[in-house]
């Protein structure tokens, strides 16, 4: 129980530390219904500005509507938030993630954007991104710091990733 | 953009984590250090984007393209031109040849330069006082002091051909992984000694104290394939993970998973 109050205590924290952070980029930000939770998709919830923004743009935050409750209410209804990572430019386009947060974990990493300039791109995202979502995850868990013998495109998708879980304060 | 997290997270480790996007591939700098370092941040980032132009293959402005159009002598070119000539030299003795900076016998230095900026902005970031930190260039990496307190840094390594798994992490302090092979699109390393594409491996990961070295020796390994290992004893300090096109890995003899 202590633990699970814990757990509900860093959520809010991270929560309320997301509704204070200044959002200065044109990307759209995406709201989430409360509970019950239902992971966002990609596609067509989020319509992202300018690709050339990178490295220095803020992704935006959104969160469900008990972020501002105390705990006593926020241990009634599973809180979730979805978080946009930067836009990170590769070589092959910009790939932007963002990921669906419940509870303070990680339930679903969706890319907002990711290079599809040619068949061959959208070939390869087919089954790169799919497969990226499961790695993330894993790699959270396993508590890893950093992937090495990552790809151009992967290396900007865990990027972004970073930054999105960084923002969302995991 | 720098996130400073250290209020967020009271009882966790302080972090400050920037991406930057440079020579074709993007940086991660992650501090674990509590503190605000926009100054350091901001030098690394004018020190990687001042090697890129430097560097460049890609850019005609560059002053190694303009030493390969023989435009600009060593002489007048950057000074870190000649530092970073002298280090490919000795990776060059070192793999005997596996590794040069002149592929197909023009002027390419890239093989060990990314690994080199990298080392060095980890250097500076040190000398800020952001003495935990990690700096990520494309997937080869410094790591620094540890991850936090009583936890040292933890790094997969990518199964190249599964994403999804990670064949075998390495954790330690004050350590360097880089990684050579095929899945990145567009690259081929070239063998050296035959000119041809080197495809005896899937992956070559290599661990040690440099970056700078350890880039360039993960590109030897890459080539050298069923020979790496056995060359790699001979390098002291290092040690190499290789993964042939079978899936099967293999190991130097003093690999270890902690460093």
């Amino acid at each position: 129980m202590r633990r699970v109050a814990l757990a509900l205590f860093s959520t809010i924290t991270a929560l309320v530390m997301l509704l204070s952070f200044k959002t200065h980029s044109s990307t759209a930000s995406v709201p989430v219904a409360t509970a019950p939770a239902v992971p966002a998709t990609g596609d067509g919830t989020s319509s992202t500005g300018s690709s050339s923004a990178s490295s220095s743009s803020a992704g935006s935050a959104s969160s469900g509507s008990s972020a501002k409750a105390p705990a006593s209410s926020a241990s009634a209804t599973p809180t979730t938030k979805t978080v946009t990572g930067d836009a990170i430019d590769t070589r092959y386009g910009p790939v932007q993630v963002q990921i669906t947060v419940t509870n303070g974990t990680v339930t679903a990493v969706d890319a907002v954007q990711y290079p599809q300039n040619d068949p061959r791109d959208q070939q390869i995202n087919s089954y790169a991104i799919p497969q990226l979502n499961s790695e993330a995850l894993s790699a959270k868990s396993a508590n890893i710091d950093m992937v090495s013998g990552a790809t151009y495109t992967s290396d900007g998708y865990l990027s972004s990733l970073q930054s999105a879980l960084d923002k969302a304060g995991l | 953009m720098s996130i400073d997290t250290e209020h967020r997270r009271p009882v966790e480790t302080p972090r400050t984590v920037h991406v930057e996007h440079c020579m074709g591939t993007a940086f991660t700098i992650d501090i674990r250090d509590a503190g605000r370092w926009d100054a350091a941040i901001g030098e690394v980032i004018g020190w990687l984007h001042m090697v890129d132009a430097v560097f460049s293959t890609y850019s005609a402005g560059s002053d190694i393209s303009r030493m390969r159009r023989g435009e600009l002598r060593l002489a007048d070119a950057d000074p870190t031109v000649a530092q970073v000539l002298e280090l490919c030299a000795q990776a060059q003795t070192r793999t005997g040849g596996a590794f040069t900076a002149m592929p197909q016998g023009k002027l390419d230095p890239t093989g060990l330069v990314k690994g080199w900026a990298v080392e060095r902005a980890s250097r500076l970031l040190t000398e800020h006082g952001a003495v935990n930190h990690a700096i990520n260039g494309g997937g080869d990496m410094q790591l620094a002091g540890s991850a936090g307190p009583d936890r040292p840094w933890v790094v997969g390594i990518a199964d190249p051909a599964d994403r999804r798994r990670v064949v075998r992490t390495v954790s330690g302090r004050d350590f360097a992984v880089a990684t050579s092979g095929t899945a990145e699109r567009g690259r081929h390393i070239l063998d050296p000694l035959t000119g041809r594409p080197a495809a005896g491996l899937a992956a070559a990961t290599v661990v040690g104290p440099s970056l700078t070295f350890a880039d360039a020796y993960a590109t030897a390994a890459f080539v050298l394939a069923g020979d790496a290992l056995r060359w790699i004893c001979e390098v002291d300090g290092y040690e190499a993970l290789l993964v042939g096109n079978d899936g099967m890995i293999s190991t130097s003899p003093e690999w270890r998973a902690e460093c």
